[in-house]
């Protein structure tokens, strides 16, 4: 099967998908060597993150092992992640 | 492994062998080019700086207009200058010819005027040219190279795909005893600890840190905010949601080779291996510190598609984003997508890309090369009074 979004390491809370794909649409992706499934809650564009995990208000979005920022609001599996729900955390002149 | 080049008078070698015209100020650019434009053999730099410049940001222009004087993909230059501006002139002439390439001055003040200053710099150009065109390159150890890493109009695919796949080409060059630069600090912000691992030593660490923190510093100093302009809309549009992001995906472009020092903007590294320039996100200022510091090719990843090229220096562009190839193939030279895809790993279009850039160290022509594309842009890192 064509590969739909990718998990870059086992520790990550989203996955980057590698199509346009709609709403409601089942998302396969492996992490390590498991394959797993998800159902997309809305539209998701090539190339952007999807939460694979529930992530709370405040808590760090993980790709690469790392933390690309924090979650704005509470975020469902299944959603967009992008700047309209999570934050990144440096070069800020408020914190 | 062994590639042509042209070895110069210093012991340094270059992949190309252009005639450089440098402007010493931006009052003396227009002659520069009026010149160039007379002398196939001859590349001008726009340089838009040079005058009323103070202190660490004087240095560094004249740091950088020396060093692409230096590089080694040049092999003759001739020093345009207008007569009263802040870089000197003369100093700027005898610091390249300490290389030993030949080096011709001409000053629009003392000579009187434009047109004088043209004819004398056309004369002297095209001695210049028949001085050193003829040279032919010759097989030199590919340790001899030295390679600049950028990245610019990133996307998903930059940090998934065709960075990885530049790691290896990276690994590769480093372990056959080459020269490589990983630049732009704005995108090793949040990505620092995980380079500083690779330090050499604690010290080299420190000033890994120490340019990551003085560069988020400058933005909180004019109270503004990175996010105003990092991840830039492009990114964002392409999936980038942080400057986190953007930089963890930017420094898998470099390998897995240790890291040697930190050099500042357009210093040439001591030894050979993998070196950190101080440099902005920026790609020209950033492509720029690096061929000042004695690159002699570029590679340049990209998301979103760039036509960019260099005034002295091949710049090989490659992008993962198969949409991307497909619409802007007349800039972009490699496809990295059937990473994406999966139809070949990141170590096949690692190897794929090690291969290119032999191939155009022998000669072969980038398209942005092809289509004479010369970008120049030197980071100003003060006011301009």
């Amino acid at each position: 099967m064509k590969k739909q979004a990718v998990v870059i390491n086992p520790k990550d809370n989203v996955a980057t998908v590698v199509a346009d794909l709609s709403a409601n649409s089942i998302v396969h992706f492996f992490i390590d060597q498991t394959e797993h499934e998800l159902t997309l809650l809305e539209d998701i564009p090539l190339g952007h993150k999807i939460a694979i995990q529930e992530i709370q208000a405040g808590e760090d979005i993980i790709k690469y092992a790392e933390s690309i920022g924090a979650a704005t609001e509470l975020i469902q599996p299944g959603r967009h992640v992008h700047v309209h729900n999570m934050e990144s955390l440096r070069g800020r002149k408020d914190k | 492994m062994e590639i042509l080049g042209y070895r110069r008078p210093d012991g340094k070698v270059g992949i190309r062998n252009h005639i450089l015209i440098i402007p010493t100020s931006v009052c003396a650019s227009t002659v520069a080019a009026n010149i160039a434009r007379q002398i196939p053999d001859a590349v001008a730099l726009p340089n838009q700086h040079g005058c009323c410049q103070i202190g660490p940001d004087h240095l560094q222009t004249l740091r950088t207009l020396v060093g692409f004087g230096k590089n080694p993909n040049v092999a003759a230059v001739l020093v345009v200058g207008l007569g009263c501006e802040g870089i000197p002139i003369q100093e700027t002439a005898a610091e390249i010819a300490a290389s030993g390439k030949p080096v011709e001055v001409v000053i629009i003040q003392d000579i009187g005027g434009t047109l004088k200053a043209e004819a004398e710099g056309l004369r002297k150009a095209s001695e210049l040219v028949r001085q050193v065109a003829h040279q032919q390159p010759a097989k030199v150890d590919i340790s001899e190279l030295s390679l600049a890493i950028e990245c610019g109009g990133s996307d998903f695919t930059s940090g998934l795909a065709s960075n990885p796949a530049v790691g290896i080409a990276a690994d590769l060059l480093v372990a056959a005893g080459g020269n490589v630069m990983l630049s732009e600090t704005t995108e090793f912000i949040g990505a620092e600890h995980v380079l500083a691992r690779r330090a050499k030593t604690p010290e080299v660490a420190d000033k890994l840190f120490k340019i990551v923190h003085d560069c988020e510093e400058r933005a909180k100093y004019l109270n503004i905010d990175i996010r105003d302009g990092q991840p830039t809309p492009g990114n964002i549009a392409g999936g980038i949601s942080s400057i986190e992001e953007k930089s963890l995906g930017c420094i898998y472009k470099a390998g897995h080779a240790p890291i040697q020092d930190v050099l500042q903007y357009g210093e040439i590294p001591k030894g050979k291996g993998l070196y950190v320039m101080d440099t902005p996100g920026q790609d020209i200022e950033s492509i720029t510190g690096m061929l000042a510091g004695g690159a002699t090719i570029v590679i340049f990843t990209t998301g979103r598609g760039t036509p960019t090229g260099s005034p002295i220096a091949p710049v090989i562009k490659i992008t993962a984003n198969p949409r991307t190839f497909k619409i802007m193939e007349d800039n972009i030279d490699l496809d990295a997508s059937p990473i994406i895809s999966g139809e070949e790993t990141i170590e096949q279009v690692g190897h794929r890309i090690f291969e290119e850039i032999i191939s155009v160290s022998n000669g072969r022509r980038t398209k942005a090369e092809s289509l004479g594309y010369k970008e120049f842009g030197i980071y100003k890192i003060a006011p301009t009074y």
